[in-house]
């Protein structure tokens, strides 16, 4: 249940960020969360919580100084990236916490845990479906956009704090190692063979929820960590996805 | 005698300064309802920024009077399109309730073939078509238009001039177009106002045949017609 919710919800959100080029930014972006998520570890709090601060923190940051250097996103997060991942495996005392943050345990989730991820899964899909025309349109044409009495710049943010959401809960089920592919992969599958807007999004999302649900399937009957299993069968959709778009051509 | 209800913008003392470099200064002029102003200067001349400027996306000093009640459409030169897998119709579906087909009606495009297929795809006139169907969904009553053939082949030309004239005539709209071309100045305007940072002509558009006018814009006279034997 969690993991299509976060499938689903990422593939969503994911459909933006790879039209807008920013599919890697949302691999590097997740290891930013790993500070956040030690701070949990360390006094005992949620780790969804901490990952998330780290992440609402980054993307204000990352969003501010795009709007007053022009910097590209990718640029400003491929500069803190590596360092936030850094200090979080610096911070993370266990080793088993730490390959649990990096690939994420899905066994470990609490029905708390299900239930927050749902219902933050519903909200990020809602708010981003609000949102979505006019983040497409600013991408077509800031003038066009702005011209429509649409504040891009905020519409900007506040696709980032989605993002932000999303990231730090599709976390525990594949790592911050690993989130990066639920916000790209689906969507890139998804582009493959789609023709129109709706037919994108949607199947994003489907795609999301998909790669999540059987990879754990396959990670319970094979033995093997979830978050590694989630993205072979993300992988394995994207690969039929190629396949189907080649031979239309 | 001149009525100032017979203008729909007074733009009076005009000036843009964009990372520390003026590129509009003490620009003035004036739009008659119902016609067509076209706008015409070398690359870099703030053509482009003038109109950020009318639309209100750019900081500016000086004065813009658009006539009481204006809706405007605007028309860009570029856009990013790309690989974005957007169609035809939900582009122009970014209003709820837009009737797409009336919308590629008049730009003259078949509804069918067209509303379906991705913005990505189509021919450079095709696209043109669509950004002005988008930019008339509000129904404005004025239209900025940023080079109107940017990107259409040459004989693609001339059906979009017609079709913006006669939209022009049906739907009472004023016209700003920018262009490089001394041929849709010619035949496609009523007013010509010539920029190059600062006003260097500002008059009635056949002017632009003027000999003396055209070494003021561009240094030399330019040709137009078939060379006399």
């Amino acid at each position: 249940m969690i993991g299509v919710a976060a499938g689903a919800s990422a593939g969503y959100l994911g459909s933006l960020m790879v039209l807008k080029k920013m599919a890697l930014v949302g691999d590097a972006f997740s290891h930013v969360a790993l500070p956040g998520l030690a701070l949990g570890l360390l006094f005992h709090f949620p780790i969804f919580i901490g990952a998330f601060a780290a992440l609402f923190v980054s993307a204000i940051i990352i969003w501010y100084l795009g709007r007053v250097t022009k910097l590209s996103y990718e640029s400003i997060v491929g500069a803190t990236f590596t360092l936030a991942l850094a200090i979080g495996i610096l911070m993370i005392p266990d080793r088993f916490d730490l390959l649990e943050s990096l690939f994420g345990d899905i066994t470990n989730v609490t029905l708390l845990d299900t239930v927050a991820a749902v219902i933050i899964s519903i909200v990020a899909i809602l708010l981003t479906k609000m949102i979505y025309k006019k983040l497409v349109l600013g991408m077509i044409s800031e003038d066009l956009a702005i011209s429509k009495g649409i504040s891009v710049s905020k519409t900007d943010l506040l696709y980032l704090l989605l993002v932000s959401l999303v990231v730090a809960t599709g976390i525990k089920i594949v790592g911050t190692l690993l989130v990066g592919f639920l916000v790209a992969v689906p969507a890139a599958s998804a582009k493959n063979i789609s023709s129109n807007l709706l037919k994108y999004s949607m199947m994003s999302s489907a795609f999301g929820a998909i790669s999540v649900s059987s990879g754990v399937l396959l990670s319970n009957y094979l033995n093997v960590q979830s978050g590694p299993m989630v993205v072979v069968s993300g992988i394995t959709v994207f690969a039929v996805t190629v396949a189907l778009r080649l031979k239309t051509k | 005698m001149e009525n100032s209800s017979d203008y729909i913008l007074k733009v009076s003392n005009l000036s843009v300064t964009l990372q520390n470099q003026k590129i509009l200064d003490n620009v003035n002029f004036k739009v008659e309802k119902g016609t067509t102003l076209a706008v015409l200067g070398p690359n870099g001349a703030g053509k482009t920024v003038l109109f950020k400027t009318l639309l209100n996306l750019v900081p500016y000093e000086g004065k813009i009077e658009w006539e009481g009640k204006v809706k405007i459409g605007y028309v860009p030169q570029n856009i990013a399109v790309g690989d974005i897998p957007i169609s035809v119709k939900e582009f122009l579906s970014f209003r709820d309730g837009t009737d797409v087909a009336s919308c590629l009606d008049a730009v003259r495009l078949e509804g069918k073939d067209v509303s379906d297929k991705r913005l990505g795809i189509l021919s450079g006139g095709q696209l043109r078509r669509v950004l002005i169907a988008w930019a008339l969904v509000d129904n404005p009553n004025v239209l900025l238009f940023d080079e109107p053939t940017t990107g259409v082949d040459i004989g693609g030309e001339e059906p979009i001039l017609v079709m913006l004239n006669e939209l022009k005539k049906s739907k009472k709209m004023t016209i700003l177009l920018i262009t490089h071309d001394v041929h849709i100045v010619n035949e496609y305007s009523d007013h010509l106002l010539a920029l190059n940072r600062c006003v260097t002509f500002f008059g009635e558009s056949k002017e632009i045949m003027n000999p003396t006018v055209q070494r003021t814009l561009y240094g030399e006279t330019v040709c137009v017609g078939a060379p006399q034997r």
